[in-house]
């Protein structure tokens, strides 16, 4: 292993926090590392709170709103002109479209959705879960490149002892009309609400609130937590709550700091969306319920007993509405 | 309009999982295989767009005889023709790919649908890695698909919303939940697609790309503290969560 490149995606004036938990994993690798963004630098200067001392920009006209395929190309060309070995890029919904592409032009392995990676004498090393988070791979690839993608809120961002100054450089990509066949029309946010795959705690509630009209008690502890609202599978298909909000198998993998799971029983496809949280707190009154076994903290009771007392507990302390 | 479809057979959700004595893959004694759910949405999307463009939907799947089972359900829910390539002894994801595509450069489909991941592996990148391999553009986790002529207008789920995205034919579309709502197959129709032909294909001799370490069952290192409903429990409760969990 030579060197790391590792992609770094800018949020207004900030990275994403991705970026940092990326570049985080990239610095254990104890491996130069350089970072890449994408058709503008905005946000890198920030990165060198997490340790990041050079960033290229690369850029074409056709890395403007975003494409897989000419985002992949550009990449490649940064790693070859870098002279990079290892590409580290998050797992979130641009860098698990992006991976693969940049994987099979580099001829690389791509150890996918990593939860931990380590330099084992010169090979990564990924633990990866599989089987819904009932079993996990460790796998390594065969091949001189590698391409690793992260699971998003796995890893935490490490500041580094002193800042570093970024010395940011950008570079011209080759890229044609043919590299840029998706183009983003339109892009329809979730107004007003926040997403739990950008939530750092996620409040759901399951069948156990009995209909769509008692959500409210999840609503209101969320509010009081900062929390995104989601929910088990059982009351999305019952139509009580939007599948955008839907955790699980079927809906979408989290790893919040918290996981609060209302009324949910814990069937194994809700499990495999949610098992990676780092805490995880259920409240249900069937105490034999399986979300019990995966919980850290967990409360036996009724939820439209508890839920109201909880939310006024936690409010005293959080002060928020 | 040529339409390939790439379905997977996978282990029941529910099935128990535990580690085969190589320590490096899942003991399939005793398991219960399905059709990987996601698929049956890429295959329903296949028969709505030949109900809509006419043509042919081809259902392939890479695996061992058993396999065949879920080309039987494509079959019977509608697809005209069922393909298997023979697993080789040693796949990772790209060999997979690779054996796919080189199918898929044979018969030069317009459109090839897949589920957005499949439950076993989870890795999210046969799409892209087709995408890759073909020189086509593909969308990944997609929740709304049309198809005007050549061109493609699809929703697909983001962070925080959706991404409205166009296109233009041959493409890749991984089919995300919300998509469509999958047929069931007819009790004739059952009947019927066990007598159907399957071709068998051997794929050529793909080097894997990635090699399995280790596998093994995670302990579960949950703290487990349960507490009753009293007024003092939840103040309790609240107490760990601030002071020992610090989540808050």
């Amino acid at each position: 292993m030579k060197k790391v490149l590792v992609l770094v995606e800018s949020k207004g004036t900030e990275l994403k926090r991705s970026s940092y938990e990326a570049i985080t994993a990239a610095h254990s690798l104890g491996v130069p590392v350089v970072g890449v963004a994408l058709g503008s630098g905005n946000g890198v200067a920030t990165a060198g709170e997490y340790g990041l001392t050079e960033c290229v920009v690369a850029e074409h006209a056709l890395l403007n709103g975003y494409s897989s395929q000419a985002a992949a190309k550009a990449i490649v060309q940064i790693a070859q002109s870098e002279g990079t070995d290892v590409v580290v890029i998050a797992a979130n919904s641009t860098g698990k479209e992006l991976a693969p592409r940049v994987a099979v032009l580099l001829n690389a392995g791509l150890l996918a959705d990593s939860v931990a990676i380590t330099n084992n004498g010169g090979t990564i090393h990924a633990t990866r879960p599989v089987f819904a988070g009932k079993a996990r791979q460790t796998v390594k690839a065969a091949t001189e490149n590698v391409v690793v993608t992260l699971r998003p809120n796995v890893f935490t961002p490490k500041k580094a002892e002193s800042q570093a100054t970024v010395a940011v450089r950008t570079q011209n990509v080759t890229l044609d009309d043919t590299d840029r066949k998706v183009v983003v029309k339109e892009i329809i946010r979730n107004e007003g609400k926040l997403d739990v795959l950008e939530a750092d705690i996620i409040v759901s509630g399951g069948r156990g609130l009995k209909g769509p009209e008692n959500f409210h008690l999840v609503e209101a502890l969320a509010s009081k937590l900062g929390a995104a609202v989601g929910a088990s599978r059982a009351v999305v298909d019952a139509g009580w709550r939007p599948h955008n909000e839907q955790v699980g198998q079927t809906g979408k993998t989290v790893s919040p700091s918290l996981y609060v799971a209302c009324g949910i029983s814990g069937a194994v496809q809700h499990l495999a969306g949610m098992s990676s949280s780092k805490v995880i707190v259920a409240i249900n009154k069937d105490k034999d319920a399986p979300i019990f076994k995966v919980a850290d903290y967990g409360i036996i009771g009724d939820v439209f007993d508890v839920l109201p007392k909880l939310t006024t507990k936690v409010g005293e302390i959080t002060g928020k509405n | 309009m040529n339409i390939l479809v790439c379905i997977s057979q996978v282990p029941d959700t529910t099935t128990k999982i535990s580690v085969a004595p190589d320590g490096k893959s899942m003991d399939a004694t005793g398991v219960k295989f399905i059709l990987n759910p996601y698929d049956e949405f890429a295959i329903e999307e296949g028969l709505r767009l030949r109900e809509k463009h006419t043509g042919t939907v081809t259902a392939l799947t890479v695996g061992g005889d058993n396999a065949k089972e879920i080309l039987r359900t494509a079959l019977a829910m509608g697809a005209d023709k069922a393909v298997i390539i023979k697993d080789a002894a040693k796949a990772d994801s790209f060999t997979i790919a690779k054996s796919i595509a080189d199918y898929a450069s044979s018969i030069n489909p317009d459109i090839i649908l897949l589920g957005r991941q499949s439950i076993d592996h989870d890795s999210f990148q046969m799409a892209s890695t087709l995408g890759g391999l073909l020189s086509i553009p593909s969308i990944s986790v997609v929740s709304k698909l049309e198809i005007t002529g050549t061109v493609v207008s699809a929703e697909r789920d983001v962070e925080g919303g959706k991404e409205v995205l166009e296109a233009s034919l041959p493409i890749v579309i991984s089919a995300q939940k919300g998509l469509n709502d999958p047929r069931y197959p007819k009790l004739p129709d059952i009947m019927k697609a066990k007598q159907k032909p399957i071709e068998e294909i051997t794929p050529a001799a793909i080097t894997a790309r990635v090699d399995v370490v280790a596998m093994d069952i995670p302990a579960t290192a949950r703290a487990n503290k349960v507490v009753g409903d009293t007024d003092a429990d939840i103040a309790e409760f609240v107490r760990l969560l601030h002071e020992e969990a610090k989540v808050f």
